[in-house]
């Protein structure tokens, strides 16, 4: 609707298998995982952040806590939107002071909504550190800030729109480059 | 897709409950929900509203409303001026008109009015390029009340529809009955007004509501009670014989809240003469949400600020 496909980027097997790889970098990089926290950021970095604690559980059978953070409050756009975006629930029931942040988002893009996103996180506290996980970075950033772990680098023109999918937000695991259609 | 879909509310001022639909109040309810945990954490403040301006325009006394304003409005990180009667240049015979125009020429975002006069807010709206938010105009309107007591009940009974909620005492001069009222029958609950028959007038049936001057009568299946204080200052007349006999008529008793539902709530939408409207132990005990009302407040009025104030500077409306 209003909308060109223009390619599939990943299918489910393609996002399982991305997934477990970016797990295990976390396992690696991170020697005390008993101190890591993970905050996924409305609406699909939710989804993805809990399958990763998922996969933890899985292979080291440590439970990692899942926060839920909305950026809507502390988006640097405000006075400029036509209407202002729907405010949603932050829901992080545990301290993230000293704690080893997992920062989960779908798509990294401008790296405006990650400079939101971190300073949501410190009015909730210091954390020890900050790591950014995202499925896919389609460049175009305008600061400076770039993901520790990525599933995939995916070069786009900025007229395209990169839509992750996933079963518990759409029904299906999957990524998209599409256009708008030109009226 | 959009984060945006489901934003019902686009108004310029919050000028009364009468005028709104339903759906912009469940999304004034569901924005509330989500600033409510800003007041839960160590440091309360997002920076949304950084670099407005708020201004408490107060021409009536208030702690509770002025207060919560000012902490919703901190909250969101605007700056707030407090600007109260007794302090400023009305009593050396400033119009109100005056008034305003020179607070506005000090670059105001918002201004929260609350006067004795009905249609205050609505005079002002109509020349200001502010957004205005009424805060209580005489016995008209007082929506964010009304908004933070369906908050509230929502809270607890997580619906509306068919519930029944007993308003009890000075109808007549309440704006919290008359916005509440207005709310809670466009959110499908049924409204009962109770009281003596000088402040229970009949017109009230044509909003919508119940009339039923018995007060055991009312209570008998209630869900919600909520208790009014009798406004002294509005009443020119008197419209019941004494306070002894208001007591003994509409004092909300341990023993008249047994004909209500078990888990019925008491609210009061404060401040409350205890022992007039209501025994001292009832508004303290475990069916009373008082307190909660009063927490409540910040969450919503945060979230009118917010919904009023974002966006771009659109033009107002006339």
């Amino acid at each position: 609707m209003g909308e060109k496909i223009k390619a599939k980027v990943m299918d489910a097997t393609k996002i399982r298998r991305v997934l477990h790889r970016l797990t295990t970098e976390i396992l690696e990089r991170n020697r005390n995982l008993k101190n890591l926290v993970i905050v996924g950021i409305r609406t699909r970095g939710i989804y993805l952040g809990k399958r990763v604690a998922a996969l933890i559980k899985e292979l080291e059978k440590i439970e990692v806590p899942v926060g839920v953070l909305d950026i809507t409050l502390y988006r640097d756009d405000f006075s400029e939107l036509e209407t202002q975006h729907m405010v949603q629930k932050t829901e992080i029931p545990f301290p993230i002071a000293k704690k080893d942040v997992i920062l989960v988002d779908d798509v990294l893009f401008t790296g405006r909504t990650i400079r939101a996103a971190m300073d949501g996180l410190f009015d909730l506290g210091r954390p020890r550190s900050i790591q950014l996980l995202v499925l896919i970075d389609r460049g175009h950033r305008e600061l400076p800030i770039r993901a520790d772990y990525v599933g995939k680098v995916l070069p786009t023109s900025r007229k395209e729109l990169v839509q992750v999918r996933l079963k518990e937000v759409d029904g299906v695991d999957e990524v998209l480059i599409t256009e708008p259609e030109k009226l | 897709m959009s984060p945006d879909s489901g934003r019902e509310f686009r108004r310029y001022h919050l000028l009364g409950i009468e005028e709104l639909e339903a759906a912009e109040i469940m999304t004034i309810l569901d924005t509330a929900a989500s600033m409510a945990e800003i007041s839960q954490r160590e440091i309360k403040k997002v920076p949304t509203l950084r670099g407005k301006t708020v201004v408490n325009l107060f021409f009536e006394p208030s702690t509770r409303t002025r207060s919560s304003f000012e902490l919703a409005a901190k909250r969101l990180s605007a700056d707030i001026v407090n600007f109260s009667l007794p302090t400023s240049s009305v009593v050396k015979g400033e119009s109100l008109k005056d008034t305003v125009r020179n607070l506005e020429a000090m670059a105001t975002d918002a201004l929260v009015v609350r006067h004795s006069s009905s249609g205050a807010p609505h005079y002002i709206a109509s020349f200001c390029r502010s957004h205005v938010i009424n805060a209580g105009d005489g016995t008209h309107e007082h929506p964010t009340q009304a908004l933070l007591d369906a908050y509230t009940i929502r809270q607890v009974k997580k619906r509306f529809k068919g519930l029944r909620v007993v308003i009890v005492g000075d109808i007549l001069h309440s704006r919290v009955a008359r916005s509440n009222l207005h709310l809670l029958r466009k959110l499908g609950a049924e409204v009962i007004l109770t009281g003596p028959p000088a402040l229970v007038p009949r017109e009230f049936e044509l909003l919508g509501a119940k009339i039923e001057h018995s007060l055991e009568k009312a209570l008998v299946g209630a869900d919600v009670v909520m208790m009014l204080r009798i406004q002294k200052e509005r009443q020119k007349a008197n419209y019941f014989p004494s306070i002894r006999e208001y007591r003994q008529l509409y004092c909300l008793t341990a023993e008249r809240l047994k004909l209500a539902k078990k888990d019925a709530i008491i609210m009061h939408p404060g401040p409350i003469n205890r022992g007039v409207e209501i025994e001292s132990d009832l508004a303290d005990s475990i069916q009373s949400v008082i307190l909660q009302q009063v927490e409540n407040g910040i969450a919503v009025r945060m979230a009118v600020l917010y919904l009023l104030l974002g966006g771009k500077e659109r033009e107002a409306a006339d």
